[in-house]
């Protein structure tokens, strides 16, 4: 089943409302402050970022101590503010209450349930939530591993993943192999920037913190740029990394590697690459003359 | 002068006898850092030698505190036990919590920075960062001390790979305090605090600001720079090209109000005067051209 996109191969089914009146209520992190907020609104069932824009006072914006949690006095004073209907309000809050536990218990970063509805029977019911969970609070929820969809990740990220590795799969011709997010994502963007005037404007394929055979398994990379600035990481280890995996793939590995190394270690590191003087490659003095030699081995 | 840390900082490493605080003690103590003490629960009492002396290790911070009279912590714990150690810090009423440790669980990190701030005592750093250091002073957390020596340039970076980079780029320049914030969803040091001490630092002339996607910290530290201000501030922002995340959804993009782009990001920061570079090479030629 296709639900806006994402392929679904599970679906909850559960009863049927008659719905009396509609309500929005949320609990997320706000990475703002460092605590959470509750949001919540009467007007449910209307888009909710509309409503946030076009009648902001709508919308109740109620701070949450991330050590006192969303408890019995939090629930009565967004209830209160939210204008609920006074016979509503006790159950409302308790509603709340129960999804401020939902979103404690479970390490969420986010409990959405649009529409909370009232049904004609007076209920207060969550008919339709969105959960998001930390992904670092995994090694204390072993129970999450039934919600995986193994089917719908990429393989070649499934088989990064059981190495520990962070791959992410991009549609151009450049492999990306860094140390460190933030020194990958400017990678990325040196090479984008360097291969902007190229034939074909050769663009990052993929990156990852590691894994030479992962990325050169990938048929559309045509050229891979290794850039590492050894902080922990040494140099050294790495160009033996770049050794080991080209020694190991022999004749199957037949892509050009450019290698840009700084930092920790570095003159060992460039000195193997090269005394081991492999064919496929190439070392760069600079980060920026290295993404401008990978950019034009990807456009010949 | 020099930010948060400098020759005087007294330091006890949390988590010092593991493998990873053991590897970092080592580090430091050759780079010139004051390492007085390590805290594990279980093993005080004993001690671990680094270059030939040995350090004390306690059972709680408080125990180290009093014995060696420390004001800042770098914690190397796991992530499970990361929240009880920063706790017994804050508890101790160390200045400064330095938390390298990657991969904590966000409410974990929540409760323990707005512990910190109820305490009003403690100013945590991290988690997820490289730490900081005040080049020919001290170095808290896993910096390479080598790359650039002291001189006029702040720097405050989400990144560890993008501060050692920017750090190598200038490195003839100099800096005054390298601080990395981390990049988790929450920290307890934020670009503007850093801005913030960088202002009131004498020996700062001209401040470097590395942000990246996500969140709206570049959007805010922007209106900060407008309004407090003075020193002349260049920045660079990664992930033009990066993949678009499966975020927060509806709720996360109503809160901050920003769409968190790189392109808005530097949108906002040019907006109120800072340059911003498009590698961190030109980041360092506008840095460079400033100085000059």
């Amino acid at each position: 089943m296709d639900i806006k996109g994402h392929t679904v191969r599970q679906v909850m089914v559960a009863e049927g409302a008659e719905i009396a009146d509609e309500y929005y209520f949320s609990l997320l992190l706000d990475r703002t402050t460092g605590k959470y907020l509750a949001m919540c609104s009467v007007e449910g069932g209307m888009d909710i970022e509309t409503l946030a824009v076009e009648r902001p006072d709508a919308l109740v914006r109620f701070p949450i101590d991330p050590n006192a949690g969303l408890d019995a006095v939090a629930a009565a004073e967004i209830v209160a503010q939210a204008g609920f209907a006074e016979a509503d309000r006790d159950a409302v809050a308790s509603v709340l209450v129960r999804l401020g536990e939902v979103y404690r218990d479970n390490d969420a970063t986010l409990v959405e349930v649009n529409p909370l509805v009232k049904t004609a029977d007076g209920r207060i019911i969550a008919l339709d939530g969105k959960v998001t969970l930390d992904g670092n609070a995994e090694f204390r929820h072993p129970e999450w591993a039934q919600y995986r969809d193994e089917a719908s990740e990429d393989p070649l990220e499934e088989r990064a993943k059981a190495l520990d590795l962070n791959y992410v799969k991009l549609d151009g011709s450049v492999g990306i192999i860094g140390n460190g997010a933030g020194l990958v994502m400017s990678t990325l963007d040196v090479v984008a920037a360097a291969g902007a005037d190229l034939p074909g404007s050769p663009r990052p394929a993929n990156f990852l913190a590691n894994g030479l055979e992962i990325i050169l398994s990938d048929p559309q990379v045509r050229v891979v740029f290794v850039n590492v600035f050894g902080g922990i990481t040494a140099c050294s280890e790495v160009a033996k990394g770049i050794i080991d995996a080209l020694g190991m793939l022999g004749e199957k590995a037949t892509k050009p590697i450019v290698v840009r190394l700084d930092g920790n270690a570095v003159k060992i590191g460039r000195h193997m690459l090269t005394e081991a003087a492999h064919p496929l490659v190439e070392l760069a003095d600079t980060m920026d003359a290295a993404a401008r030699r990978a950019a034009e081995l990807a456009a010949e | 002068m020099a930010i948060w840390l400098d020759q005087n900082s007294k330091v006890i490493v949390q988590g010092m006898t593991g493998s990873e605080g053991r590897k970092h003690t080592q580090r430091m103590v050759v780079a010139g850092t004051r390492i007085v003490g390590g805290v594990t629960p279980g093993k005080g009492g004993q001690s671990v030698t680094f270059e030939e002396d040995p350090v004390p290790v306690f059972d709680t911070v408080a125990d180290a505190r009093d014995a060696t009279g420390a004001n800042t912590s770098v914690v190397f714990v796991p992530a499970p036990y990361a929240k009880a150690a920063v706790l017994d810090a804050i508890a101790a009423e160390i200045e400064l919590v330095v938390v390298i440790t990657e991969g904590i669980p966000v409410k974990d990190t929540a409760e323990f920075v707005a512990s910190a701030r109820r305490s009003g005592k403690t100013r945590i750093i991290g988690p997820n960062c490289p730490g900081l250091i005040s080049p020919g002073q001290s170095n808290v957390g896993i910096i390479p001390p080598n790359i650039a020596g002291a001189g006029p340039i702040g720097l405050v970076s989400k990144s560890g790979t993008l501060t050692y980079q920017m750090m190598f780029e200038l490195r003839d320049l100099g800096f005054s305090s390298a601080v990395g914030i981390g990049g988790d969803p929450v920290n307890g040091t934020s670009h503007i605090d850093a801005l913030s001490a960088f202002e009131d630092d004498p020996e700062t002339e001209a401040i470097v600001l590395i942000g990246e996607i996500g969140g709206d910290a570049e959007e805010r530290a922007a209106a900060y720079i407008a309004e407090h201000v003075s020193k002349p501030v260049v920045a660079y922002v990664a992930g033009f090209t990066a993949p678009v995340g499966k975020t927060m959804g509806h709720a996360g993009a109503i809160v901050t109000g920003s769409s968190g782009t790189a392109a808005a990001k530097k949108a906002a920061l040019e907006a109120v005067g800072v340059k911003v570079g498009r590698t961190p090479s030109e980041t360092a030629s506008l840095m460079r051209a400033i100085l000059a």
